[in-house]
């Protein structure tokens, strides 16, 4: 018998099998490098340039932060929505304060005053994250619900806060543009304009700090006890309670860090777009979610990974890039093209979860059979 | 504490309102000992391992764990867990989306980061000790449920457990894997572990058991050696017939029944969850699916009444073969079906007793034939009295009645479709004698007038009152079939248990 | 029963305990009103541009402007009972629906009732095929309603600007108008009486089929209604295809009020006031038993609140983050943690049935 089980052991134990999470991931980023690559060859021009990635980081570096943030608390089974009211309210907030609409700035410095508007960023963040995430986890209540709620406070408070859009300009605060419109230059991976004169690739701040936190996060998700925890609190709630995890305090957790993460994300977006207006971000946490989706995060919670969303927000700006390129400029292509692609991953999602559902309950005695 | 008891439980009592669930039970675990912990449903097993794990807290009496002087009380799972009480339960509670290693290691470790790496080793090391054909980083879904059962054992081994609980570990695995969490159980006993084991697969007793704790309404029958206990004097000691001076009952009423003219037939018939088998009943007849739980008998009506997917067998009803796919076509066929799950299948626990009533009568009216409020109030007041359900109002939740009564109202809904064929699975199970002995009567009752009735019941004797035929099953196999004079206690115990006197079929 | 009398009214609220918050709701923003201006709820009869006598005064603008939210609540509280989930594509589905009935509008050259009529049918069709999509992503795909209609949500506006090939018509006709405010000769504000048609229709509907105890059923206990013979994916289908005809009809009223269709504004976020509204309707958000008239009670204390805030001078971009905090305090009484305190304070028994409970 013993024989019997350790030949059959063996036969299991060398089928190295791609799970679930690595698959849907592996496709969306098969799916990115194809779409760019056509890109490259059908469309070319803009594409042919690095700078061209640069844009799209440049342009997307706070979804990159939102999706990690509905990321992290879809893995623990939950949804936050507010993330991009909240970018909205701490861009407005930081222009405000910026531009010494709050309180008189006067005598600080420029680094001061930014570094001050960060911590109010951070602040922001991490208050809506408390608030939400207490109510979610200890109390009890749908995760929808709550975020929604804490989406049309943070959109209300925006024209709470000022009813005028708010920008930094030139004029008034030129010290505090120059530091955070700072562009880092990339000489080789620059190309050549018109007149063949070499323009180095540039990228914003805003895209090291989501690339910093992108990575921190994975590594969190990967490494640390929490980020486990997340994921053992989404795969099996119950399961997670019996093998001595404390399921409220991690969903607590989850999303206090999703509020700081979109915290950080509406100063990326200041430093950005240098605005306040109350339609920033518009319907950002619904591409927040459909990157997450993309990327083979599962909505019912226990998998996923950021660096699949990072190739989720690729895919959703390659689409747009792709949709004007081919001529298809009429402004409702782009959605509606992102629309279709969001069906499509959802159904696949759906027939791969199906599949997986099926295995584990298959009746014994048809394996048995099967033998 | 005597050498070589791991534990002792003495005297243990526990009451729920209106039911006396554990009364003076005791239980005593060796050293590297197997023990089966037997007895049918509403016995008290799980009573008394929630006592154990703490799950529940004991009205009285003492427990007593190897290395802690004096009785200990157990607070919870937790507190279970650090004074070496392990348990693993029938459905894994285990995370399939985290690795082998995670699973075993997580929620026990209290820094901030995870050295992974050595928990790898660590988990590769006991793994291979224990023989677990599992990779320390291969997701636990991948695996087969038997090696997620054991990556679950082995976590609990490695909380350094003196006492092992298996509640019902093998319910969803195929012999082969049977045979693997089996060696490993050994393997765990001669390593000195004291496992108690809880199935309800006799079999399975048999093949890796040294002792055997046998409970009854939550009494203790007794603790015998597997080898002094033959099977069939385990089934008569669970069900509490005694083997001698057992006074066979002579079967009343129309056994002729069965030879009648047959109003549903099927052959080979299949579902998602029961293998393939033959049945027929005639008109007026009361049949029986017997053996025991698990044995597969819930999973043939389910069959019947295409509760589950069925994927093949051919039917026939009043000698026309028809195709039954679905519950609405059995329910058209005049088919009706009691639930085994009340809880789960049959009562809609946020609807009125009236709209639980009427439902399978107004889903046969079809969807653009609502019944009005009068017409349903008439069936329900009719019925609520017919039945003597007790409700305040026709209006209450059905969740507000009482177990019985809940099902009272089940029945009331089926035998208002005016079945030709009703199938009951457990009709009785956490009711008063009262009711159990009304519910019979109804059965007969209902034969009489010309209504053929597939019975099932955990309790041989109330099947031998109502059932002219019985079909015993185990191991989800027909094994025989009784029916006049060979309907006796002793014939349907030695043909469950599959001792030498099957001959009866 | 003449004993029972006395405590009629509390009797009532025992078995509709769920109309109880919007009840409630309502009376406290009258009260309140009331107060601050006693002369908030005057109804005055005046005659409009056209010479016709019509009803003015808030609480006219309170059920006129309710419109809209109320009949969505009315076909999102069916969704929600039978997939325990929320759709939260019928802003963008109203607006295709609107979309479409500019479309056929504009594809004759003068408009007679005829058309009218052809139009609503068509856009209503277009809205139950779109439902029926999200129905057959929810009940036959099993995905959580929410994501499911998340695709719509994405892309439906956009496609309503595609149906009209990237303009924003104008419909000049007097039918359009009079649909969007008042019918020659009739002082109510005509989506008032659309909204009282559709409650009618839902009304027959009840009366003819089984579909309320059957979506019940199906929200409660799925496997219970499988095993009695109902259809869930039917049923699922059935919620999502008549939320789609409820979209039209909301997106009819919405373009009929300006005379022209603006797939970007055209009931924007009110997917979420319809949700809202289902949730003081009283109605489990998880599914089962449902109340429609509360979610329609629901829609019309939303409404009060928001012209409250109005009448108080509170900006109307303002006015989300008070309503956030109306429905936090709102799901904070109502959850399962606040309501257990509550009843351990008022049972103390509450233990002892507990362990009843789990004996059984």
């Amino acid at each position: 018998m013993t024989a019997v089980t350790s030949g059959k052991a063996a036969g299991t134990m060398r089928r190295e099998k791609i799970s679930n999470a690595n698959l849907l991931m592996f496709i969306s980023i098969c799916i990115f490098v194809i779409m760019y690559l056509a890109g490259i060859i059908i469309w070319g021009g803009g594409f042919r340039k690095p700078q061209q990635v640069f844009d799209i980081l440049n342009n997307y570096a706070y979804l990159i932060i939102i999706g990690c943030a509905l990321t992290i608390v879809m893995i623990t089974g939950g949804i936050d929505i507010s993330v991009a009211g909240i970018v909205a309210l701490v861009s407005m907030v930081c222009v405000m304060f910026l531009k010494g609409k709050l309180w008189p700035v006067e005598g600080m410095s420029d680094g001061l005053r930014i570094l001050l508007a960060a911590c109010i960023a951070i602040g922001i963040g991490l208050l809506f994250g408390a608030v939400q995430g207490a109510l979610v986890a200890y109390l009890d209540i749908q995760p929808f619900i709550i975020t929604l709620a804490g989406m049309f406070f943070a959109r209300g408070m925006i024209t709470i806060v000022s009813v005028e859009p708010m920008q930094l300009t030139v004029q008034d605060e030129p010290g505090i543009l120059d530091i955070i419109q700072h562009r880092i230059e990339i000489g080789f991976l620059g190309s050549l304009n018109k007149k063949g004169v070499m323009i180095p690739a540039r990228m914003e701040i805003g895209v090291v700090i989501a690339l910093v936190l992108l990575v921190a996060i994975a590594f969190m998700l990967r490494r640390s006890r929490i980020g486990r925890n997340f994921y053992a609190v989404g795969g099996n709630r119950q399961s997670a309670l019996m093998l001595g995890i404390d399921v409220k305090k991690t969903r607590f957790i989850a999303h206090l860090i999703s509020g700081l993460l979109a915290g950080i994300a509406g100063f990326v977006f200041m430093m950005h777009n240098v605005s306040g207006n109350a339609t920033n971000a518009t319907a950002g946490e619904m591409d927040a979610i459909a990157s997450s989706i993309i990327g083979g995060t599962l909505l019912s919670g226990g998998v996923g990974n950021v660096i699949g969303t990072f190739f989720g927000v690729m895919i959703l700006a390659t689409i747009k890039l792709i949709v004007t390129a081919s001529g298809l400029t009429k402004p409702w292509w782009q959605t509606i093209t992102s629309g279709a692609m969001l069906a499509l991953f959802i159904l696949l999602q759906s027939v791969v979860l199906s599949r997986r559902g099926k295995k584990m309950t298959l009746p014994s005695w048809l394996k048995f059979k099967k033998e | 504490m005597d050498d070589g008891i791991v534990l002792t439980m003495r005297g243990i009592y526990k009451t729920f309102p209106g039911v006396k669930a554990l009364q003076n039970v005791d239980f005593t675990l060796r050293k590297g000992e197997i023990h089966a912990l037997m007895g049918e449903n509403g016995a008290g097993k799980s009573t008394l391992i929630k006592v154990l794990t703490g799950v529940y807290e004991k009205d009285a009496g003492e427990i007593c764990v190897d290395g802690i002087d004096g009785a200990v009380t157990i607070r919870s799972p937790q507190d279970a867990q650090e004074k070496g009480i392990s348990t693993v339960y029938q459905e894994i509670t285990l995370c399939p989306n985290l690795t082998v290693a995670e699973n075993m290691y997580i929620g026990r470790d209290k820094s901030a980061t995870v050295h992974w790496k050595k928990r790898e080793q660590d988990a590769d090391k006991l793994l291979k000790s224990l023989g677990i054909p599992a990779r320390p980083k291969q997701q636990l879904g991948s695996c087969s449920l038997a090696v997620q059962q054991m990556v679950a054992i082995a976590r609990a081994v490695d909380a350094d457990c003196k006492v092992l609980i298996l509640d019902e570990p093998t319910s969803s695995l195929d012999d082969h894997e049977v045979e693997m969490l089996f060696s490993l159980m050994r393997d765990l006993k001669s390593r000195g572990v004291g496992i108690i084991f809880v199935t309800h697969f006799l079999e399975q007793v048999y093949a890796v058991s040294d002792r055997i704790t046998v409970l009854r309404n939550g009494e203790l029958v007794g603790e015998f050696e597997v080898q002094n206990l033959p099977q069939v004097e385990l089934v008569s000691k669970m069900m509490g017939k005694d083997l001698e001076g057992l006074s066979d009952l002579d079967k009343e009423g129309s056994a002729n029944a069965s030879e009648g003219e047959a109003f549903y037939e099927a052959k080979g018939l299949s579902s998602s969850e029961a293998r393939p088998f033959d049945f027929r009943i005639a008109k007026g007849e009361v049949n029986g699916f017997t053996g025991l739980l698990g044995s597969g008998r819930s999973e043939s009506v389910r069959a019947i009444f295409a509760a589950d997917r069925i994927t093949g067998g051919k039917i026939l009803v009043e000698g026309k073969e028809k195709s039954i796919t679905k519950p609405i076509h059995a329910m058209k066929a005049g088919i009706g079906y009691l639930p085994e799950d009340r809880k789960r299948d049959g009562i809609i626990a946020d609807l009125s007793v009236r709209e639980n009533i009427i439902l399978a009568l107004q889903v046969m009216k079809g969807f653009f034939h609502p019944m009005s409020r009068k017409e349903m109030e008439k069936f329900a007041d009719e019925y609520i009295k017919t039945l003597e359900i007790k409700a305040a109002s026709q209006d209450v939740p059905i969740k507000s009645l009482s177990g019985g009564n809940q099902q009272k109202v089940i029945l009331a809904r089926w035998l208002l479709t005016h079945p030709d064929y009703l199938i009951l699975d457990e009709p009785t199970r956490g009711i008063d004698v009262g009711t159990k002995t009304e519910i019979q009567r109804l059965v007969l009752k209902l034969a009489e007038e010309g209504m053929s009735v597939t019975f099932i019941s955990s309790e041989i004797e109330e099947m031998l009152r109502t059932c002219s035929r019985l079909i015993v099953m185990r191991d989800r196999k027909i094994v025989g079939e009784l029916k006049g004079h060979e309907l006796t206690q002793t014939n349907v115990m030695y043909t469950i248990a599959g001792g030498e006197k099957e001959n009866a079929g | 029963m003449p004993a029972d009398n006395r405590n009629k009214s509390s009797s009532f609220f025992q078995k509709n305990s769920q109309l109880l918050i919007p009840f409630v709701a309502i009376i406290i923003l009258v009260i309140f009103n009331l107060i601050r201006d006693p002369g908030f709820f005057s109804i005055a009869i005046v005659n409009n541009n056209d010479g016709y006598p019509v009803l003015q005064g808030n609480l006219v603008s309170i059920f006129n402007g309710a419109s809209e939210l109320a009949i969505l609540a009315m076909g999102m509280t069916l969704v929600t009972a039978a997939s325990g989930g929320q759709d939260i594509s019928v802003g963008a589905l109203a607006a295709i629906a609107g979309s479409t009935l500019v479309k056929v509008l504009k594809s004759t050259e003068t408009i007679t009732p005829l058309t009218v009529i052809l139009g609503i049918l068509a856009c209503c069709a277009v809205a139950m095929l779109f439902g029926a999509f999200n129905g057959m992503l929810v009940s036959v795909f099993r995905i959580q309603p929410m994501i499911a209609t998340l695709i719509l949500f994405t892309c439906g506006r956009s496609i309503a600007y595609w149906i009209n090939g990237g303009a924003t018509p104008t419909v000049s006709s007097p039918i359009i108008t009079a649909i969007g405010s008042f019918i020659p000769g009739c002082p109510v504000p005509t989506p008032i009486l659309i909204v009282l048609l559709m409650g009618i229709l839902f009304f027959i509907l009840f009366r003819t089929t089984t579909m309320g105890l059957y979506i019940q059923t199906v929200g409660i206990n799925q496997g219970a209604a499988k095993l009695n013979g109902i259809n869930p994916v039917g049923m699922k289908l059935l919620a999502f295809v008549l939320l789609g005809v409820c979209c039209a009809m909301a997106g009819t009223i919405g373009m009929s009020r300006l005379s022209l269709i603006n797939h970007e504004t055209l009931l924007l976020n009110v997917e979420m006031d319809a949700i809202l509204a289902v949730a003081i309707g009283g109605n489990n958000l998880g599914g089962g038993k449902f109340n429609m008239i509360g979610s329609v009670m629901g829609a019309y204390a939303i409404q009060a609140l928001t012209i409250t805030l109005y009448a108080m001078k509170v900006p109307s971009t303002d006015v989300k983050a008070y309503k956030a905090i109306v429905i936090i305090l709102l799901v904070v009484i109502g959850s399962p943690v606040v309501k257990d305190a509550f009843q351990k304070m008022k049972n103390r028994n509450g233990r002892r049935m507990l362990a009843r409970k789990e004996a059984t």
